[in-house]
């Protein structure tokens, strides 16, 4: 509605400067958010309707600022992983790995297969994580509650097996450099196998209450459409393009981790899965790569799952690294010489002087951290390049001659996390 | 309000003030055993979900946790519906002035749930751009510690707020705004960092 | 293929740019060979050419902007100009990614903008504009994206302090009675 003078606007807003397409017209400013049930937290949409026809739309983000990045020149390598936690936080797990793999990249360490195995695997819990809460959020914006409660009674399962794993259910801050915080338990590996059994009759169900499903596919299909070329020229990365028909992902194109040929240094092959693509480019095609994309992460788990190399998660101690044993530390003066070297604020780590860029596929697409080093223990500049920030520009102008309700669909299957979009 | 222990001495005044006080204490016990309890009893949250703590309250609000059994399931999104605010993750300083402006728009009686070390203090986040602490600038109730907190600690929180709702109930008419606040400006910082 | 290879890039760009000090280098100088990630040193007056050569060029392809950040060097010891606005391009069609860096100094830092060729730089420029208040020429809709309206700070810079300095307390109380 358009605000009328006397309950000044607390949240800047004068029509006159959103310029109508026709000046005179008879068209309708809407302010959509940034307190808004559909608008993923905080985002704001201020869009001029021609009757239920939106004509133009501004887009206002950054409500959800909260300094992440001057935060990281604060932080050291290891600290700034509670941050990275806070990105994604559908599915903070990844950005764990994906931070440390940058950093990791930067400090030229390369992390046993076993650390390898187990950061793959909880990568694509996350990515599983974040399907279902995408897919589950995407209905009950459109009206079927039902699926978003089946997602979540899946998504607690993975907070039991990460919190098994690591303590903590939601951020779980889980990896340090050169390995992890702590090694899996012996039972870790039977929660997976049965979260693995009981996933797919929850897949199934969401299949069959929103595939053929007459008012989703009438509401996301065709909705939103974005082509080949305007994926790529828009930056976007992850399901959002991969539904346009661009064919990338970095797990096959720039391979990490159990992605990579000979990961484990004896010669292993990459795992194998298959990344779906699809060339409809609108919300339902956004919807279906991610239901495929949620079977193929549980394929790649199960072969994981099965061949969880032995020995340590850490790298070794000689490379100073990671914070010795314990046992080391209280029996040995090596083992609080190193314990105090890595854990005194004007000591830590000491990385080469340069910059680096490491990028993940992470559920939202790629994400891709710049850190630049100064020789310091805290990096110089750590630079976050977010998918969704990217994926959102595009958003304007992907709305224009869509009704209202179709912004809803389009904002759902775009998956805009506001915390990574702001940083 | 409530029974005064002398003992009524004879003569019609004293006698209704007796009158008055034990009516005063019965719709005492009213208002507490029914329009406090059915107030406590479905409270509707109005979630002011602004990150991650965001997640766990719609974990809250899924099967495990299930905060249907509060009679909180109804989320209704606009302010004019709901009794209880829950902020649940940061407020930063673009975001403040829009939470102060739906808190307003709230109608009476109203509570405020400060779900999250963000929303409570700043949490991690000590800079420039989050408010640390959105008790500085509007009133809340409770709150709740976690990073985000579980969704157990997060119906602690509610329960509290139940206690808080059965013991205190709802404030006189004339101790509430009446209402005056609807019309206050409350705009960004002023200056902007102009100092700089 | 190795992604990191660009080796037939940087010819084609020695080809046509023979004239400009392109200084191609790792962004790490590790003493050990390994995998390299190369960056190009492009100064401003010239950077819509060469990336609209990097677009075009069949040998070269960038078709994706991946990342457009900007690097405040005021603290680093050995640095030649303030800021550095990076980008990151991608092939998608034959696979491979470089990094340039358009440097731009006080007072009044400006570089052109590159929306004419990539729709993605839009808001990552806007990003740059207000965390770091570079301008940039030709830019569609240059405001501020992160920050608030009034804020007249660029926070991201070296010389503002992490804690801010007191935007985050100036709001009005509301109070029960009020409200």
């Amino acid at each position: 509605m358009s605000m009328s003078p006397s309950t000044a606007d607390s949240v800047p807003f004068t029509p006159a400067s959103y310029a109508p397409a026709e000046p005179g017209g008879d068209l309708w400013t809407l302010n959509l958010g940034p307190q808004h049930p559909a608008c993923h937290t905080t985002l704001r949409h201020v869009v001029e309707l021609d009757g239920e026809r939106i004509v133009s739309c501004v887009v206002h983000i950054g409500y959800l600022h909260s300094g992440f990045e001057k935060q990281g020149e604060h932080l050291n390598y290891d600290q700034y992983v509670t941050i990275v936690d806070r990105m994604n936080y559908v599915s903070p797990i990844a950005n764990n790995v994906a931070w440390h793999h940058t950093c990791e990249k930067l400090f030229d360490i390369e992390i046993t297969p076993r650390c390898k195995v187990i950061r793959t695997i909880v990568a694509e819990l996350a990515r599983i994580q974040d399907h279902l809460l995408c897919v589950g959020a995407a209905a009950l914006d459109l009206g079927a509650l039902t699926a978003f409660l089946y997602g979540f009674n899946e998504r607690e399962a993975i907070h039991d097996i990460l919190e098994d794993l690591c303590g903590s259910r939601f951020h779980t801050s889980y990896t340090r450099i050169g390995g992890a915080v702590c090694d899996i338990s012996d039972r870790w590996p039977q929660m997976i196998r049965d979260f693995c059994r009981q996933v797919p009759s929850a897949i199934n169900d969401l299949e069959r209450l929103l595939n053929k499903n007459r008012i989703f596919v009438e509401r996301t299909r065709g909705i939103g459409f974005v082509s080949k070329e305007d994926a790529i020229s828009w930056s976007l990365t992850g399901p959002v393009a991969r539904a346009s028909g661009v064919r990338r992902d970095l797990r096959k194109d720039e391979p990490y981790l159990c992605f990579a040929d000979n990961w484990d240094g004896k010669g292993s092959s990459p795992v194998d899965f298959k990344v779906p693509v699809a060339d409809m480019g609108d919300c339902y095609g956004r919807y279906l790569v991610r239901l495929e994309e949620l079977k193929q992460s549980l394929t790649i788990i199960e072969l994981l799952v099965e061949n969880i190399p032995p020995g340590p998660i850490n790298v070794g101690p000689a490379d100073k690294m990671t914070l010795p044993d314990k046992s080391e530390v209280y029996s040995s003066i090596e083992g609080v010489i190193h314990h105090f070297e890595k854990v005194m604020t004007n000591r830590g780590f000491a990385p080469p002087a340069g910059e680096v860029y490491g990028a993940h596929e992470t559920p939202n697409g790629e994400l891709g951290f710049y850190l630049v080093s100064d020789g310091s223990n805290t990096p110089y500049r750590a630079r976050c390049r977010p998918p969704c920030f990217m994926n959102y520009q595009c958003f304007p102008d992907l709305i224009v001659g869509h009704q209202i309700s179709d912004v809803i669909a389009i904002l759902g299957s775009m998956n805009i996390i506001a915390a990574e979009l702001d940083r | 309000m409530g029974l005064n222990g002398a003992a009524p001495s004879p003569g019609s005044a004293a006698q209704e003030v007796v009158i008055a006080t034990r009516l005063d204490h019965i719709i005492g016990l009213i208002r507490r055993y029914t329009v406090n309890w059915s107030r406590k009893n479905s409270l509707w949250p109005m979630p002011y979900a602004t990150a991650c703590c965001g997640i766990e309250l719609m974990a809250t609000g899924a099967s495990r946790y299930d905060i249907a059994r509060f009679g909180a399931e109804a989320m209704r999104f606009t302010p004019r519906q709901c009794d209880l605010m829950l902020v649940a993750g940061r407020v930063t300083i673009k975001m403040m002035p829009v939470l102060q402006r739906v808190y307003i728009q709230m109608t009476e009686p109203k509570w405020v749930l400060s779900m999250g070390a963000c929303a409570c203090t700043g949490g991690v986040f000590d800079n420039y751009a989050v408010v640390q602490g959105i008790d500085q600038f509007m009133p809340v109730d409770v709150y709740v510690p976690g990073c985000p907190p579980r969704p157990e600690t997060l119906l602690e929180g509610f329960m509290a707020i139940q206690r808080i709702i059965d013991a205190d109930g709802v404030k006189p008419g004339a101790e509430r705004g009446g209402g005056k606040g609807l019309r206050m400006e409350i705009s960004p910082p002023a200056g902007g960092g102009a100092r700089e | 293929m190795n992604p990191l290879d660009v080796g037939q890039v940087l010819e084609a760009l020695a080809r046509q740019f023979a004239d400009l000090d392109l200084r191609p280098a790792p962004l790490l100088a590790r003493e050990v060979s390994g995998e390299k990630q190369i960056c190009l040193r492009v100064p401003a007056d010239r950077l819509v050419e060469v990336m609209r050569f990097l677009y075009d060029d069949g040998r070269c392809r960038f078709d994706q902007l991946a990342d457009l950040t900007c690097i405040d060097y005021l603290d680093y010891s050995g640095a030649v100009d303030r800021f550095a606005v990076t980008y990151c391009l991608v092939s998608t069609e034959i696979g491979h990614r470089l990094w340039v860096k358009c440097p731009a100094n006080d007072p009044a830092p400006e570089v052109p903008s590159v929306t004419s060729i990539w729709k993605g730089a839009d808001w990552p420029e806007r990003e740059v504009w207000d965390l770091f208040g570079i301008r940039f020429a030709d830019h569609p809709d240059l405001r501020r994206i992160m920050t608030w309206e009034g804020f007249e700070s660029h926070p991201l810079r070296k010389d503002y302090p992490l804690r801010g300095r007191g935007e985050r307390e100036q709001f009005e109380r509301v109070s029960r009675e009020t409200a």
